[in-house]
């Protein structure tokens, strides 16, 4: 078996999950706070990707990254970035794909908090980042582990806007799910079988360790 | 001296309102802010920290301002030297006492303040719990200690007592006089509880609809000093009875319902849920409406 579309699929997905990590939650933060009047739109926004056929949000960037537009050329052009058809365009598809499953969960995390622990902070003189770093995301720990988790695991099923974006280059942009329609597009239905019940397992058992760390069984069994 | 000059219109339960109110209080003084909910108390005590903005007005703190909508000055709610102490008292859950403390201290702060103010408040034996495993009253101490951190010169404390039972509040009220005292506060509380305002505080203001309306010396307020009374304690009326010529009036004092005998024309002014004051001359009880 033909281990690099796995092994691609969960660079991409780590990479992606570190960046909507960093990316998420000034934007979550922002959102749970704000009573700006172009919040709702941001919003609907980011929310986009949960309803919007993965090939439309494909389509979309294959169009705005191809080196015949502006943005593609002026980024292949200034900074040298190709972002069709490899791994930096998937990176950024999946971000984008991916976005909602990071930022709702900590936003809502953060809404729950009651607003006085935010306030009691800033009265004892401290900043708006050490109030987020040190109160509020500390407190929010299993809003965060659920960002994460959904994030990544979304990013491992990811297919059609894969296959928009970086189409199928084995050891560039041949995830898993892109090999297992490969594998029964010529009908080697064992390969495809092998891939699907590796990442069945794996998404299983992520799953499981959150709702089992978030509902404190550790916890319980540890006592 | 604390000069407020306040116009903010609120969106409240009721609908709109608009806040438009002048305080002044002294500095060093307690002072209570009395009236009924959604008076605007709690919205003036977040503009004075500034987690509230004012319409317009200004906020004076001895020579300092703080808000002027003129001038646009607003301080932050970081600049100003304000220690809150919230309803809900906003302990950080994620931290145990002494660290609620600790993240109170300024930068360069000693930290024997921690050690003072732990050993004031009694909270030494409780200093590695989290805030989850502590009584109310336990809350309301680690809530104060940590507000006097950074020394304000301000204190300001938001119904702190009232989700206590009645021994409780009773101890953390001489627990509130210390602490204003020995750390030479300006202090504002909230409270809708008659007792504990006579008790702690120098001068009452009382909020309806967004506005000062009555002002005055805690004992004057509540017109404590219309009667030549021995004893007098406040307390709500439950029931009113009729027994002949007399009527029979029921009181809850405290955690007690008492009764007290009183002639028709008095028992007429008042109606049931009225807050009286029930007071005695030696051997004949007087009741009156407050």
């Amino acid at each position: 078996m033909d281990w690099q579309p796995l092994v691609l699929t969960f660079k991409l997905a780590v990479v992606t999950t570190a960046i909507l990590f960093v990316v998420s939650i000034p934007i979550a933060n922002w959102l749970s706070s704000t009573k700006s009047k172009i919040r709702p739109v941001l919003e609907t926004l980011v929310s986009m990707p949960l309803v919007l056929p993965p090939t439309v949000l494909g389509f979309y960037m294959l169009v705005a990254f191809s080196p015949e537009n502006a943005l593609g050329n002026w980024l292949n052009e200034y900074l040298g970035i190709k972002l069709i058809f490899s791994f930096g365009g998937l990176v950024v598809a999946s971000v984008i794909y991916s976005l909602p499953f990071m930022v709702q969960p900590i936003q809502a995390g953060l809404s729950s908090l009651p607003s006085t622990l935010k306030e009691a902070s800033y009265t004892m003189g401290k900043s708006k980042m050490t109030t987020l770093l040190k109160i509020l995301l500390p407190n929010i720990k299993p809003s965060l582990l659920t960002g994460i988790v959904l994030s990544f695991a979304h990013t491992v099923g990811e297919f059609g806007v894969v296959l928009m974006i970086g189409g199928n280059m084995p050891g560039k942009t041949k995830v898993a799910s892109i090999a297992i329609y490969d594998e029964v597009e010529a009908l080697n239905y064992a390969a495809a079988n092998s891939y699907s019940l590796i990442l069945f397992s794996v998404t299983f058992v992520i799953l499981l360790l959150v709702y089992l760390t978030n509902g404190g069984y550790f916890k319980r069994f540890a006592q | 001296m604390i000069r407020l000059n306040l116009k903010k219109t609120l969106q409240s339960a009721g609908g709109k309102m608009v806040l438009d109110l002048q305080l002044n209080i002294k500095k060093g003084e307690f002072v209570t802010l009395f009236g009924e909910s959604g008076a605007g108390k709690t919205s003036t005590l977040r503009m004075l920290s500034g987690l509230l903005r004012p319409d317009s007005g200004t906020i004076e703190v001895g020579e300092a301002t703080w808000f002027s909508s003129q001038e646009n000055i607003d301080l932050k709610p970081q600049q100003r030297k304000v220690g809150y102490v919230f309803q809900d008292y906003a302990l950080f859950p994620n931290m145990n006492v002494r660290q609620n403390l600790e993240y109170a201290l300024q930068k360069n702060q000693d930290s024997a303040k921690i050690e003072e103010l732990l050993e004031f408040a009694e909270l030494g034996e409780l200093q590695q719990r989290k805030p989850e495993t502590l009584s109310g009253g336990q809350k309301q101490r680690v809530a104060l200690a940590r507000a006097l951190v950074q020394r304000p010169e301000i204190l300001i404390l938001d119904e702190p007592l009232s989700a206590l039972d009645l021994k409780m509040r009773i101890k953390l009220q001489e627990y509130l006089l210390k602490v204003h005292k020995k750390y030479k506060l300006t202090t504002i509380l909230v409270s809708h509880d008659i007792a504990e305002i006579v008790k702690l505080s120098d001068s009452v203001f009382e909020l309806q609809n967004g506005s000062v309306i009555k002002k005055g010396a805690a004992t004057d307020f509540f017109g404590l000093n219309r009667t030549s009374a021995k004893f007098r304690f406040s307390g709500e009326v439950l029931k009113i009875q009729r027994e002949d010529v007399l009527y029979v009036i029921s009181v809850l004092i405290g955690n007690d319902i008492i009764r007290v005998v009183s002639d028709p024309k008095e028992a007429e002014l008042l109606e049931i849920g009225d807050r009286v004051f029930v007071a005695s001359k030696a051997f004949n009880p007087i009741i009156q409406k407050i």
